[in-house]
């Protein structure tokens, strides 16, 4: 007995030690990278900065109510470019999924390929899409869209292969058995059993796209950001607070719209 | 109709499940196969229609070695080949309807199935299945809503809507209920004598075996080891597929464990069936 | 058994929505926005086809990736996106583990929850650069604008679903060591922390590879960080540079990935 728990005591020094290392090595990086951040930067700028914001708000009001009319259009082309560049991302990540999931996919050549895609999508934001976009498609709302639609299309095909890889096999081979086509096999078995989690994955990216295509403006690439980046560019904050609350009010009105259509759907 | 002749299979992992199986299957004949758990039962039923390849040896389906076909025309033979799963497989998030009609599946264009436009003819069979099965109630209800008996009568009416010549039942009662099992078994084997189906259902359970087949099969080790009437098993018998005769010999680990299972699973299974007799009067 | 009756059954596919003339209006209003905004898109495929052309060169450069000659930079760029990301990302857990309590409707007072929720909105609502911006006017350009920022957005995304996972917590556990006559902070250590912790270490790892990307963003509008290299490269038309830069953050999302998965398989 006294043995046992010797042994325990000593097993649990070893973790507790290799605990401390761990948090000290993390502290330690901390520290460090600390000091890269503050090596770099004007110190009485940020000390002023409490001030600097509190002056910016005062002079955001009173807001300039009737700019409001001014960003109809722009919001319309903000939405534009989300459900479009959901869609297109939607369509586009059907295929990538099928080729990237292991057990639907033609070829691992093509498989190693989809999945290049798919990290390259999701490694590079909107908006870089967008200002390369912009340099190739001059300015407007299709370079914001297509920007949108690059970038998601990472995204959803990683959530769709993934859920392609948990489905019930037995449900793919009971149809297989039955003598029916490939593509009839995919439609009955597998198409029904990831549906649920795809639906759940479009409205949610589309909800994320609504938030990303409110900067692709910022570079050119349409939507509300163009207005955003004249008012501050031009220093009218009245405008800037009124561009502000009718992001706000975008984004927490496609939050309710995407948890209504989720439900209906799923 | 249906000739195996020296069936082997060999698992990448390195199981050698089916080792030299000969079996021959004519029109109309139904046979169930009993044995042990890891015996190799599933296994040859999925060789039979190419879910599972095998390794060496002939399935002559209506001369037709099915291991020779193409693609394509393995896809024919399989819409002559019905198949019903232990756990039903059917697909969950799909209707009734759907999942019967996917039996005809074979016979449809890529459209016709993406827009469920199934012809007349097949949209009546299935009603008149689902009749006869007693499911007409629940046609449009999604398969994930049903009970596991109603599940499975479902995947009978998918695997007879392709009007087979061969069913292949891979242990179709081991998720039901004593009663629910025995409705299902017979409901297979009586519309298989109707239609004079050749079928071959694996099975755990003797007695019901013994009860509504004519012919059983016993299978060991991925070997056949009985083939015969339910009249001729006996106790000798029983211990050739199961093992029973090593129950006491602790040194050879997996015969000790298959004895055990198999012969308390008889002598339950003889009580139950008592019990049955006594209170089924339907 | 199957003769074949006169009688023709009918079955059509049940329809997600039942009515017909609901769902004949839904598809119509549906369409009609599609085409609405296709027509409101203005494509102007002149435009098009001339950047196209102009473009030729940009996409020959982006298949030949330069890494050499703006090395120095990218380097610099990529150390100061990861301490920024790090440091934002350590801020941000600590902040947010407060409003995640007072975000939890089953624990906290109701002023203070509505507080909570306020900031958890406000800082889930805009795009990181939206935040970048203000923060980049506020306190200059530089990494700190940069901490600032994806510290202030991590903080509504962590709060937000570490609270979703303290309303979730199996209260019997807590009762029971309650029972035992536990010391508050015995409470937390025994009850409360091994319920919330595993699923919270996985938010913020994954909130350190939203951080990383979003770094490479927010530098566009002078928030530091890697960011800013590749807009310069962008700006002088240097698509070999860029490219460069691309594949180097791919790599190191790559590496990230598999860091997270490392650890979510650990927590198992
Ligand atoms: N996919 C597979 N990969 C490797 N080995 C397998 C596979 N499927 C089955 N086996 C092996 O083949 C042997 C026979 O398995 P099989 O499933 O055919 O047995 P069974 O008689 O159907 O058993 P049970 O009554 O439990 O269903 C077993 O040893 C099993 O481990
Ligand atoms: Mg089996």
């Amino acid at each position: 007995m006294p043995k046992n728990d010797y042994n325990w005591q000593l097993k649990g020094r070893v973790r507790i030690l290799r605990e401390i290392l761990f948090w000290a090595a993390g502290i330690w990086l901390f520290i460090y990278c600390w000091n890269i951040i503050s090596a770099r930067t004007m110190w009485p700028f940020v000390y002023d900065g409490a001030e600097q914001a509190s002056k910016l708000l005062m002079r955001m009001f009173p807001p300039n109510w009737p700019y409001f009319l001014n960003l109809i259009r722009p919001i319309w082309d903000t939405i534009t470019i989300a459900t479009l560049g959901t869609i297109a991302a939607i369509l586009l990540s059907l295929f990538v999924a099928f080729l990237a999931a292991e057990n639907t996919s033609p070829h691992p050549i093509l498989r190693q390929l989809a999945l290049l895609i798919i990290v390259t999508s999701r490694s590079v934001s909107s908006l870089i899409w967008a200002i390369i976009l912009v340099i190739i498609l001059g300015p407007g709302v299709l370079a914001g869209i297509i920007a949108i639609s690059l970038r998601s299309v990472g995204f959803v095909s990683k959530l769709l292969y993934e859920s392609i890889e948990e489905i019930d096999k037995e449900q793919v081979e009971a149809v297989e058995a039955t003598g029916a086509s490939k593509f009839s096999t995919l439609i009955y078995s597998v198409v029904p059993q990831v549906f649920p989690s795809f639906v759940g994955t479009a409205v949610y990216r589309w909800d994320i796209n609504i938030r990303e295509s409110t900067v692709v403006g910022l570079v050119g690439a349409g939507g509300i950001g163009l207005q955003l980046n004249e008012a501050i560019l031009g220093l009218k904050w009245p405008d800037a607070i009124i561009i502000f609350m009718m992001i706000l009010s975008l984004v927490l009105f496609s939050e309710l719209f995407s948890a209504k259509i989720r439900k209906i759907l799923i | 109709m249906l000739k195996i002749n020296n069936l082997h299979k060999q698992y990448p992992g390195g199981d050698l499940a089916l080792e030299g199986i000969n079996l021959e299957l004519k029109k109309g004949e139904i046979a169930a196969v009993i044995g042990p758990s890891g015996a190799g039962k599933s296994t040859l039923i999925r060789c039979i229609n190419r879910l599972v390849e095998s390794t060496a040896g002939e399935i002559i389906l209506e001369d037709q070695d099915i291991n020779q076909l193409s693609k394509k025309e393995l896809k024919e033979k399989r819409r002559k080949m019905g198949m019903i799963f232990q756990e039903y497989a059917l697909v969950e998030r799909l209707t009734v309807m759907e999942n019967v009609l996917s039996g005809r599946l074979g016979y449809l264009s890529f459209w016709r199935a993406w827009l469920r436009r199934f012809p007349q003819k097949d949209i009546n069979q299935a009603y008149q299945l689902l009749e006869r099965l007693g499911l007409k109630d629940h046609l449009n209800k999604r398969a994930d809503h049903l009970s596991g008996g109603q599940r499975q009568r479902v995947g009978i009416a998918r695997a007879l809507i392709q009007n087979p010549d061969l069913l292949l039942v891979d242990e179709p009662t081991a998720s039901l209920d004593p009663k629910t099992a025995r409705q299902i078994m017979r409901l297979i084997t009586e519309m298989a004598r109707e239609r004079e189906l050749a079928a071959l259902i694996n099975i755990h359970d003797v007695l019901l075996a013994r009860e509504y087949v004519s012919r059983i099969i016993g299978m060991r080790k991925g070997k056949i080891v009985f083939d015969g009437s339910p009249a001729d098993l006996n106790k000798e018998t029983l211990t050739t597929i199961y093992g029973k005769e090593d129950w006491n010999n602790f040194k050879n680990k997996d015969q000790e464990n298959s004895a055990s299972e198999g012969g308390n699973d008889l002598a339950d299974r003889e009580k139950r069936k008592l019990q049955l007799a006594a209170s089924s009067s339907n | 058994m199957l003769t074949e009756r006169s009688e023709n059954y009918s079955w059509q596919r049940p329809h997600l929505i039942k009515s017909k003339n609901k769902r004949i209006i839904i598809y119509f209003l549906v369409l009609a926005y599609l085409i609405f905004t296709f027509i409101s898109l203005e494509i102007d495929p002149q435009r098009i086809l001339l950047g196209l052309s102009r473009s030729q060169k940009y996409f020959a450069d982006f298949f030949r990736p330069d890494f050499i000659s703006r090395g120095e930079s990218i380097m610099d760029g990529i150390i100061e996106s990861l301490t920024m990301t790090y440091v934002a990302t350590i801020f941000g857990i600590i902040i947010s583990i407060p409003f995640a309590f007072g975000a939890a409707e089953n624990i906290s007072p109701k002023p203070i929850y509505f507080l909570s929720r306020a900031v958890i909105v406000i800082s889930r609502s805009f795009q990181e650069v939206v935040i970048a911006i203000f923060f980049v006017v506020v306190i200059g350009f530089g990494p700190m604008a940069g901490v600032l920022t994806l510290t202030f957005s991590s903080i509504g995304f962590l709060a937000k679903l570490l609270a979703e996972e303290i309303e979730d917590i199996d209260w019997s556990q807590v009762e029971a060591v309650k029972a035992t006559g536990a010391s508050w902070p015995q409470l937390m250590t025994y009850a409360i922390l091994p319920q919330i912790l595993p699923r919270f270490i996985g938010l913020a790892v994954y909130r350190l590879d939203i951080n990383f990307r979003a770094s490479a963003v927010i530098g566009v509008v002078g928030a530091g960080g890697i960011g800013t290299t590749l807009n310069a490269a962008f700006d002088r038309y240097e698509f070999d540079s860029a490219s460069a830069i691309l594949i180097v953050m791919i790599a190191i999302v790559l590496l990230g990935e598999l860091f997270s998965s490392f650890i979510r398989k650990k927590l198992k």
